[in-house]
């Protein structure tokens, strides 16, 4: 098992997509210069300009685009640069593609997928810094992928381009040089299963995308007080392994959810609500929801650490989690 | 109605003659439609809004007149004549606005969401505009698979005041894709007169500024819609890139069927009465020898298939609920029963509110 990094994990799954499925192109601004973060680095050389296509600052059009070439029979991956400017292309992705095939009665089917980078990233201030997960989660027809390592970059994104369903598809910003272990296999990854990253018995933790690694961090915190913190990584947001961490929490009776989007109405709040809903007289304390301060992020560095949900507090969340139900 | 692409408007006064009764057949079959849509509507068979393109159905019939089935189009809110003039299946179309089963969108789209995949119809929107970028795709989808179809574009002369025009017209030009737009611009939108708040000379100037060709015609008169698209769509398949065609007419009814549109003056709108496509095709054809009865028996015929249709709507049933949860989208797909509150049961159960389908997707 070598090692690779998220944005490897990124490049190769598309270009093995687009080798494999001559139906498979990908469209956005400057995917020729190997996009923003260079994930889309050589493609255009290797594949052509008809398959890795410049497109203007269009944002809808980028995106309506994709929808209509889907209609005929390809299958799009749409590039949106930054999460925040899938917001100029709402309409698309909402209206059209995920609602397309049921308003039609399914008579046409919209394979695409939306690559979105999400996240707190290098003072990158409000508009280019948010995640907007529980946005899309809330739209039927959508699958939503979220991932948080190197392997699942690679898999969930494959699986993502072979979905039949349209597919937003979240990469952290900060990620992209993360570096782990690569998949032992070039199969694409199981949508709708989560992860155990780390087993524990006395609290759960659910997160996704770089949240994950904030929890494993405030995992270790609370071992080093004698918490044994099971951390799951759900890896898709829609479905979502419910059944996971369903199992999970009646062997913890614990729960707590980190998430780095801002914390109310947040994707947090289905998995607290559908955990309470189904075990909640079996929870020996309250599920505890952690996010961002319902504020923009900043530019400056103390403003924007006030957004990001770190360690230190999770940490705090797991011990108050495992105390006395008084106490919670 | 689809025909062998390239068709030219024959020279002869006998292929003229035919093709205006085509035209005249085609036009009869849309505005028969649409008025069994309105008498629905009033009976209490067909719900939500309906919005009439009577008046208009010149512009649909003489594009259409070019396309073969596997070229696209996308389409508007007053999707009705874009659609029976690509031919889609009448019956399906008038299940669908009675919200039958068997309607060609199961019963989940209406009027406003008319479509007929298999004839090329990718679907009436509910949103202005929404059409162009889609249409702008299909182009280019086509394009990629090496298919030699062409995607014709409907919008209305309200939609280009949203930036959808003009980042689906840019885009057309930058990727010289085989698009043709055509504006129906009818003069209203919604109940808003659109030169009341359009910068500008209009329509075919932004289009030839975007580098879209343009060609404004009267698009009452079938016969120029006919040429004019035959024109701009032989340009287009040779691979001349895209094509605007600005065809001028008016809406004679309201925005919907529920909408008197007390906001228009009565004189214009009986002026344009005056100019009802059909009238004028009716006397060119009289003009061209055919006597009244022979006009009239096109009227005759094409309201017999659409009364036909909505007999067959009447006698359909009603889909079934759980249709309701069909289509939505296979991996993380609803399930009827797992309505909202419901507790779950961590016993075995669980899991079990959307499906996963592990396996078969990927
Ligand atoms: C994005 C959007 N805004 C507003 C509406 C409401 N609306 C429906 S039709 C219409 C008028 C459209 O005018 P035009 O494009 O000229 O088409 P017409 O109705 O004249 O055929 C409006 C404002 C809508 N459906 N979508």
């Amino acid at each position: 098992m070598s090692a690779f990094t998220y944005i490897e994990g990124a490049r190769r799954a598309l270009a093995e997509e687009l080798e494999r499925d001559h139906r498979v192109w990908a469209l956005g601004e400057d995917l020729g210069r190997g996009g923003v973060f260079k994930q889309y680095d050589g493609l255009q050389a290797r594949f052509g300009a008809e398959r890795v296509v410049d497109t203007p600052i269009s944002e809808a059009t980028i995106m309506g685009a994709a929808v209509g070439a889907a209609l005929v029979g390809t299958r799009p991956v749409v590039e949106m640069r930054f999460s925040d400017f899938a917001l100029c292309a709402v309409d698309e992705l909402v209206n059209q593609a995920a609602k397309n095939r049921f308003m039609f009665g399914g008579q046409g089917r919209v394979p695409l997928v939306v690559r979105q980078p999400i996240g707190v990233w290098r003072s990158s201030g409000a508009q280019h810094s948010q995640s907007l997960e529980s946005w899309w989660v809330h739209i039927p027809g959508l699958v939503v992928t979220a991932p948080a390592t190197p392997a699942d970059a690679y898999g969930l994104l494959k699986a993502a381009i072979r979905a039949d369903d349209p597919v937003v598809h979240l990469e952290h910003k900060a990620l992209w040089p993360l570096t782990g272990p690569a998949p032992e296999s070039d199969a694409p990854a199981e949508l709708g299963r989560g992860r155990i990253a780390r087993p524990g018995r006395d609290v759960t933790i659910v997160a996704w995308s770089a949240a994950v690694h904030e929890a494993m961090a405030a995992a270790n915190i609370a071992a080093a007080r004698g918490v044994d913190v099971e951390v799951i990584d759900l890896r898709t947001l829609w479905p979502w392994d419910a059944e996971m961490v369903l199992s999970s929490v009646a062997r913890t009776r614990r729960l707590v959810v980190a998430q780095e989007a801002v914390r109310d109405a947040g994707f947090g709040a289905e998995i607290v609500a559908t955990v309470t809903e189904a075990l909640g007289d079996r929870l020996e304390t309250r599920p505890i929801r952690l996010g961002a301060p319902r504020i923009p992020v900043g530019y400056s560095a103390p403003l924007e650490a006030a957004y990001r949900v770190g360690p230190d507090n999770i940490a705090a969340a797991l011990l108050r989690a495992v105390a006395s139900p008084a106490a919670a | 109605m689809t025909q062998p692409a390239d068709t030219a408007p024959p020279a002869t006064d006998n292929g003229r003659r035919r093709r205006l009764i085509d035209h005249h057949a085609t036009m009869w079959r849309i505005r028969a439609f649409e008025r069994a849509a309105e008498d629905g509507l009033a009976a209490g068979h067909v719900n939500g809004a309906v919005h009439m393109s009577i008046g208009q159905e010149a512009v649909p019939t003489g594009v259409a007149a070019h396309l073969i089935t596997e070229d696209v189009i996308a389409s508007t809110h007053r999707g009705h004549g874009h659609s029976i003039a690509k031919g889609a299946d009448l019956n399906g179309m008038m299940l669908e606005l009675f919200g039958r089963a068997g309607g060609a969108c199961a019963g989940k789209g209406g009027s406003m969401h008319i479509a007929d995949f298999k004839v090329g119809m990718l679907g009436a929107n509910g949103v202005v505009g929404a059409g162009l970028p889609i249409a702008v795709g299909a182009a280019q989808g086509l394009r990629l698979l090496g298919r030699a179809a062409i995607a014709v574009c409907y919008f209305g002369d309200g939609a280009a005041n949203r930036g959808p025009f003009l980042e689906s017209l840019n885009w057309a030009a930058v990727f010289k894709l085989p698009v043709l737009f055509v504006c129906e611009d009818n003069n209203w939108s919604a109940t808003t007169r659109t030169a009341t708040m359009s910068a500008g000379p209009g329509i075919a100037a932004r289009s030839e500024a975007l580098g879209v060709p343009a060609l404004s015609i009267d698009g009452n008169d079938v016969e120029a819609v006919d040429e004019a698209a035959g024109r701009l769509i032989g340009l287009i398949r040779g691979g001349s890139g895209p094509r605007l065609l600005h065809a001028r007419t008016y809406r004679l009814k309201g925005h919907t069927v529920t909408d008197a549109a007390p906001y228009r003056p009565a004189d214009e709108v009986a002026a344009r009465w005056e100019d009802d496509p059909i009238a004028r095709n009716a006397a060119e054809l009289k003009a061209l020898g055919l006597d009244d009865d022979e006009i009239a028996a096109i009227e005759v015929a094409e309201t017999a298939r659409i009364a036909a249709s909505v007999t067959a709507a009447l006698a359909a049933p009603l889909p079934d609920t759980a249709a309701a949860f069909d289509d939505v989208q296979d991996i993380g797909r609803p399930r009827p029963g797992a309505e909202q509150g419901q507790a779950w049961s961590t016993h075995g159960a669980m899991g079990g509110i959307w499906a996963l389908d592990r396996g078969t997707q990927l």
